[in-house]
């Protein structure tokens, strides 16, 4: 509401004291507009954090990640590779985690490697078969989703070499994949595009020497367009699916694709 | 002498720049919990160890331990909103001529340093001023506008270092870009010692300037 005197005395048409007037109304209106919307910032971030929880974090955020994921899939491509590095560069990585590590592992002799696909009987393959297959080496840098990254120097069968290899290429349907360790202690879900990419390895070599057990002998999948959360250790069946499941990181609020 | 309204900050500048305030807080917060899974950066003076980001107290205190999965979650979300308020007001800023008030000019070095000497006491008069800010502001603001579009580059290069490699090497590789991105986060801080420190000093009419949008100027009344 504002007041207009019919008859405006001489003295208030100066500008000075309406000016004054103006501003004090102004700045009430401003202070309050702007609680207002304090308030409903408060009120969005009380919304965010009471959603209900999808896989380990509110589904908001969990629906951010699939909306970053989706760019990071229109990104991807297979011409698009990671850089790699002389040689020299090449160090040990740190030995983060053991999750999924028994003592009662097979040695690499009995290691076995399954991979089921929708609608056929479960392959399993033992190492000394992969020799069939053309070695490849990858000098790369591993990044960790805690931040940290090495470069190291990987060695083993490019991963597309051993589905085409094997005759093992899933159908149009069953795009997604879970790999895990002997007894599902370790669990790491992937897309199909991230399998076949060209940096993608089989590893059973780090920095020249064998792997050891605590870098996932004998077997281990590395791939530079994923989180090291992804590239699992000690990697003894491959399940494709029709569908995404969670794995043992996006279970505990990760994010599914992880994607580099 | 009377008092008359004046026109400052608009109203687009005013919104983006009380949104940008939370967001940027929540960036940084989320940001200490990612790095609390890999810290350690140190600032040293030669041998002498100045500051490690962060002492183990500093995390346990405000509660940013075992966060990382947490801490990726808001990052990853939130940073959009900065984005596109960003854009918002760069977009503005430059289509309405808001930069001339803004960004530095020829005589912008001269006027920064009369601030400098004006806050140290050492010079009496007020710094000259051309426009809404003076000299120190003008760096001070574009600075701070620079660094933030460089958060926005290097959190893209340690995004997607694949597909950007390209950016990320730019930036000197992975590792350093992520020691880029912390160390802008540790500008914007000392931005904001310094701005709420001359925002306090500037007192009120200033302040009620950046939520109102207007100043109140005294006018010389002329002699009849």
């Amino acid at each position: 509401m504002t007041d207009t005197p019919a008859i405006v005395p001489p003295e208030s048409t100066s500008a000075g004291p309406s000016d004054v007037d103006r501003m004090r109304s102004m700045t009430r209106r401003s202070f309050a507009t702007g609680g207002i919307a304090a308030l409903a910032g408060v009120g969005g971030w009380t919304w965010l954090q009471t959603r209900p929880f999808a896989d380990g974090i509110p589904s908001p955020f969990r629906q951010m990640h699939r909306f970053n994921e989706q760019i990071g899939r229109a990104l991807f491509s297979t011409s698009h590779l990671a850089p790699e590095f002389p040689r020299s560069r090449a160090g040990n990585p740190r030995v983060n985690g053991r999750i999924g590590w028994q003592k009662d592992f097979p040695d690499a002799e009995g290691w076995r490697l399954s991979v089921e696909i929708p609608g056929a009987p479960a392959r399993r393959f033992a190492l000394s078969e992969m020799t069939r297959l053309p070695r490849t080496e990858l000098v790369a840098e591993f990044k960790c989703v805690e931040g940290w990254s090495q470069v190291v120097q990987w060695s083993g069968w490019r991963f597309s070499d051993f589905l085409t290899g094997f005759g093992l290429l899933p159908p149009a349907s069953a795009p997604f994949a879970l790999l895990a360790t002997p007894g599902a202690g370790y669990t790491a879900a992937l897309d199909l595009p991230s399998l076949l990419h060209p940096q993608t390895l089989l590893c059973d070599t780090m920095n020249g020497e064998p792997l050891t057990p605590s870098h996932g002998a004998p077997l281990r999948l590395v791939l530079p367009v994923k989180y090291g959360i992804k590239n699992i250790k000690w990697l003894s069946s491959i399940r494709f699916e029709s569908a995404r499941t969670t794995d043992y990181w996006t279970s505990r609020g990760y994010d599914w694709y992880a994607g580099l | 002498m009377s008092l008359r309204l004046q026109a400052k900050h608009p109203r687009l500048v005013r919104w983006s720049h009380w949104i940008n305030a939370p967001l940027l807080f929540i960036l940084i917060w989320s940001g200490l919990m990612i790095l609390w899974a890999d810290d350690g950066y140190e600032l040293r003076w030669g041998n002498l160890l100045l500051i490690r980001f962060f002492p183990d107290w500093f995390y346990r205190t405000l509660g940013l331990e075992h966060r990382l999965a947490v801490g990726m979650a808001w990052h990853f979300f939130f940073m959009w909103l900065f984005v596109v308020n960003g854009i918002l007001y760069l977009t503005y800023t430059f289509l309405s001529g808001e930069w001339r008030d803004l960004l530095p000019n020829s005589k912008t070095p001269r006027q920064a340093w009369q601030v400098v000497l004006h806050d140290l006491k050492l010079r009496k008069a007020a710094p000259e001023q051309d426009g809404k800010f003076n000299g120190a502001q003008r760096f001070a603001y574009t600075g701070v506008l620079v660094m933030a579009i460089g958060s926005v580059v290097t959190g893209l290069a340690i995004w997607k270092p694949t597909q950007l490699a390209w950016l990320t090497s730019l930036l000197g590789g992975y590792r350093a870009a992520r020691a880029e991105h912390f160390a802008l986060m540790l500008g914007y801080v000392v931005f904001f010692v310094v701005h709420l420190t001359q925002v306090i000093r500037a007192g009120w009419n200033n302040f009620r300037a950046m939520v109102t949008g207007y100043e109140l100027v005294p006018v010389q009344e002329s002699q009849p």
